[in-house]
Parts: C-alpha cells; structure tokens; sequence
C-alpha cells in the first residue's frame, strides 16, 4: 500500500497543469479540423453549419446528462425555443445575426427554466418520461400557434442583415459557417470554465450521489436548475445558429426525433467530457450523410450497425477509447 | 447548562411497524456518546431521523436550544448537525482533496459559483490540506478514491465530516468493514476529534466502544434499555438479555 501511496504522490503532480495543456491543445485542433473542414468541403458548408448547430444541442445535453445524471428526451425543445424565437424575431424586424444568437440563447435558458423545474420534481423514468412530454407540448405548441410560428409550414425566407455591417449571409453558406464555428468555440471554452468551476464539481458529485451532497451540507434542485438553464442557453444558441444559417425555421427543430437523435450521439462520442459531444455529433452525422447517398434505401441500418458496434466495444463512447489508449500506453504501475 | 444537542421522545413507525420508540437522549458539549445494540435495533434509523434522512412519526430534536425537527437534512447539516455514513458514500472518481475542497467551499458559500476556478482559493488550500494531513491521508490526496485503501475512505468520511466544522457529529460504524490491520488509525483520527466537539459513535467493535465512549446507551428494538458508563453496560441483565436472546433468536432461524 507504501509504494501505490507514493506512485500516487508522484503522478498527482503534474496533474493540473497537463489538463490546461490538454484542454489547450484539444481547442487547437477542433479549430483545425473546423478550419480543414472549410477548405475540404466548400460544398458542403450547409451540412457543416448544421454539424456545428446540432453539436451546440449535443453539448448542452452533455451538461444535464454527462456532468448531472439527469436522463433526458426532450432537449430539442430548448433548441426549437432558440429557434423559433430567433425566427419569430427576425419576422418582426430584428435583423443582426448576433442579436439574433442572443435572443435564441435567452429563449432557450427560459425554456431550460421552465422544463428544469417540471423534471427535476420526478426522478428515473418519470423523468424521462416528463422529457418526452415536454418536448412533444412545445412541438404541439409550435404546430397550433401557426399565427407566429407558421405551423407545419414553419417560418420560411428568414432576411439576416450581414453580419457585423459586413458579411453577408452567402449562397455557399462561408459566413453561416465560420461564425457557427466561432461561436461553437467560444462556448466550448466558456463549457470548460463552467465544468472546471466549484459548482462544476457540485454537478458531478449530484450525479453520483446526491444523499451524499445533501449531507454536505448543499441543495440539489438549485444547482440542477442552474445547469438547465445554462444546458438552455446552449441548445437555444444551437437553434438560433440554424435558424440564421437556414433562413427556415420547422417543426423538426423541436422534435422527439432530434432529441433521441442528440443522444445517441452523446452516447456515440462519450458522457461527460464535452469533447465526446462533438466527436459524437461529427461522426453520427458526417456518417449519415456519407452512407445516405451512397445507399439511400438502407442508410438506417448501416446507421444502426455503426451504433450496436461501438456501444459494444467502447462501452463509455469514442473518447473512452482515448483514454484506454493512452493508459495502455502509460502502463499500469 | 442547557445541553448542546437534544433528542426527546422520537418515535418513528413504517405503517404498523415501530422502528424507534420514545428515544430520549442528550449530550452536552465535548460529549463522548457510543449508541450501541443488536443488529435491527434501529440505531442506524435514529441516525437517519436525527439528521433529517427521516422525517419522526412524533418526538422533537433540538440542537442548541432550538427546534430543528422541521428542518431538512440540508439545513441542519449548516446548522452543525453533521453525520458519516455506514457505507462510505464517496465519489469513486474524485480525490480525497477533491471531496474536501467541495465541502469546505460549501461551508464556505462558495460551491454554487461558476466564475471561479475549484482550485482557485489558496487559504482553502491549507484548509484542505490541514484535514487531510491530521487525519493521515495528504499521501493519496490526489488519487481517485475508488483506488484507495478501504479504511482509507472511511478516514475520508470523517475527514469531509470535520470539514463542515460541526458541533455534533454522528458517526454511523466508523470502523465498519476496515481490516483489523487498520483499525488503529480509524482509532486515533477518533482521539484526535476537537475536543469540544459532541460525538456520537454506532459501533459494534466493544473494544473500540470502551476505550473511545464516556457513556453509552444500548438500543434494542427501537427502545433505549440502558444507559450509563461503559463499564456498567456488560454487567446489565437487560442488555444481556438483548443480545443473548438476538442471538438465540438468531440460531433458531438458523
């Protein structure tokens, strides 16, 4: 017991400052591989700015999922709520991109107060099952209020000013993408802060082990509602971002499918890390999308097969096959 | 002097079945109380319900004078009513410095904020490292605890305990499931408890229990049948009437 004592004194040291190193270096290359992606594929910078919406989406349930072990459905309804109140604001006159992400950012953190507050009254199943109901009513409400929302027609020929004064929204879909890839990265690395922070850790013991936190002495519902409304603020800037790409706002941006879909390429990438969010989102869809067009009647069950594959091999998702790399490679002591 | 911490009458039944009846006990400062008995004596259940994870069919915990009965387990725990647990309740994939930290910036008012970094906060810091160090655990401080030696997390427990800085502290079996081999530092961080603190201990290791308790009271279906100095305990004819006939009760099912 001596010698794992000191063997753990000794590899504690450099711990913090190589996980600065790691987080330093992980915001590098997801630059990169945004960066290529933009000169790989100048025609499919549609498709890329959807990745980067969806992966905003895929982030914020990592939050509530990953780092509180709250099990959730109904996410895309914080995502059509930053959708469809950029869209509904658009319509009415507010033009500026930026504002626009705001507005959907805001909308989605009320949204996120709202469905915090009715979920985290139920624990397990129900409150799967309340994700569920939830996601469906903001769906139904999207399809009746048609008045503001479009209906099942959705809102369509949304005009964004350029943005900054300066970049129009072109036909190729540049400036969508590289301001979806900016603001992808800003809240990235504001995520890292927000799961780094005391209330970060907070999250992570509630989802181990909540009797525990109590017993030291710290509510529960308050830390879990504030990770909703910021997992809101998330998703919301996700259906803003493809609100303003689009021009189009549907029914689809608040749906159970895009929900279920959103998880499984949590589950997919790896809970807990937010790296396994945009791994996950990369690949489910960059995958959809390769698979679709080369075989366009049974793209689902290849779909299907790459998931049952990597559940049954990496158990923890993608990134959990990174670190089992680089354990074998450390070698145990 | 009125007594730091109070229990009166607490009674506590599931439907028809009575787990506590009529506990009644207090403890005054600096107090060194081992509450001991047969195994269903309901001794972890009165943990529970003094701490608030059990809401009392009637009776009143009072602590510093005041009613603390209505509260839940949170505020008390900020009140400086403060428990461990029987089986460690730890984070597997988090530091012993870890758990400290977020305990010590919950006292502090500080684990909500999302603006500051966990380790941010230097006299935090040697706070952390203070506990750790008096209870013999700064050298696996930053290994994940589901690594660390069993009676190592149960050091932790008090370790996170001692943290909220509390003025009575429940420690449910500190010594539960800890190879003999290293019963004795459970023992001394025991000795080592502020003194002023009021400490109530379950323990079923009677060795422990002499050494460790000034007085002791026994509980035997719910009910408190003896209370009085260690030394008067083995000598009477209830208790060892509570424990023999659990144990022939025992065999017979057996």
């Amino acid at each position: 017991m001596h010698i794992m004592a000191q063997a753990g004194t000794v590899s504690a040291m450099p711990d913090a400052k190589s996980h600065l190193w790691r987080d330093a270096a992980g915001i590098a290359l997801i630059s990169a591989c945004g960066a290529a992606g933009y000169w790989l594929f100048p025609d499919n910078l549609a498709l890329l700015t959807r990745i980067v919406a969806v992966a905003l989406l895929v982030l914020s349930i990592d939050l509530v999922v990953g780092y509180c072990g709250v099990a959730t459905l109904g996410q895309a309804a914080l995502f059509g709520a930053g959708a469809y109140a950029a869209g509904i604001a658009c319509v009415n006159g507010v033009t500026e991109p930026m504002t626009l992400i705001a507005i959907g950012a805001i909308a989605g953190a009320a949204a996120g107060l709202l469905m915090g507050g009715v979920m985290l009254r139920a624990h397990g199943l129900a409150q799967l099952v309340l994700s569920i109901a939830i996601v469906q009513l903001f769906h139904e409400a999207a399809n009746k209020a048609s008045a503001y929302t479009g209906g099942s027609d959705g809102l369509a020929g949304l005009m964004v000013s350029p943005l900054f004064g300066l970049f129009e929204f072109d036909l190729w879909g540049r400036t969508a993408y590289l301001m979806g890839l900016v603001l992808l990265l800003l809240v990235f690395i504001a995520l890292k802060f927000v799961v780094a922070s005391p209330f970060g850790m907070l999250c992570r013991g509630i989802k181990q082990d909540p009797v525990r936190i109590r017993a030291m002495g710290a509510f529960v519902f308050p830390v879990l509602l504030k990770m909703f409304v910021i997992s809101g603020a998330v998703a919301g800037t996700g259906g803003a971002l493809a609100a303003v790409s689009t021009q189009v706002v549907g029914l689809d941006s608040v749906s159970f499918e895009l929900s279920a879909n959103a998880l499984v390429m949590l589950v997919l990438g790896g809970l807990g890390t937010l790296y396994g969010a945009l791994i996950g989102t990369v690949i489910f869809m960059g995958f959809e999308h390769v698979v679709s067009a080369f075989n366009p009647f049974h793209w689902m069950t290849m779909v299907g097969a790459l998931l049952i594959a990597v559940v049954l091999a990496a158990p923890g998702g993608l990134t959990s096959l990174v670190g089992k790399v680089a354990a074998s490679r450390q070698g145990k002591p | 002097m009125s007594d730091l911490f109070r229990v009166e009458n607490l009674s506590k039944s599931f439907g028809g079945l009575a787990v506590s009846r009529n506990i009644s006990l207090s403890m005054p400062e600096g107090e060194r109380l081992a509450l001991i008995g047969p195994n269903g004596a309901g001794k972890t259940t009165f943990v529970n319900l003094v701490t608030g994870q059990l809401r009392p069919s009637a009776g009143r915990v009072l602590l510093n004078g005041g009613d603390v009965t209505q509260l839940g387990a949170v505020r008390r725990v900020r009140k400086g009513l403060v428990r461990t647990f029987q089986v460690t309740r730890l984070f597997s994939d988090l530091t012993p410095e870890e758990h400290v930290t977020l305990t010590v910036l919950q006292r502090e008012g500080k684990a909500t904020r999302i603006l500051s970094r966990f380790r941010g906060n230097t006299h935090v810091a040697d706070e952390v490292h203070g506990i750790l160090g008096t209870l013999g655990l700064h050298e696996v401080a930053r290994r994940k605890v589901g690594q660390i030696a069993y009676g190592q997390q149960r050091l932790l427990e008090i370790a996170i305990a001692l943290a909220l800085k509390p003025k009575v502290l429940l420690l449910d079996e500190p010594a539960a499931g800890v190879p003999s081999a290293d019963t004795p530092r459970i023992e001394q961080a025991l000795e080592r408890l502020p003194p002023s603190l009021a400490v109530l201990m379950i323990e079923h290791d009677m060795d422990l229990v002499f050494r460790f308790a000034r007085r002791v009271v026994v509980l035997a279906a719910g009910e408190v049948i003896f209370e009085g100095g260690p030394s008067e305990v083995a000598a009477d004819p209830k208790v060892r009437e509570a424990y023999l006939g659990n144990y022939a009760h025992a065999r017979s099912v057996a």
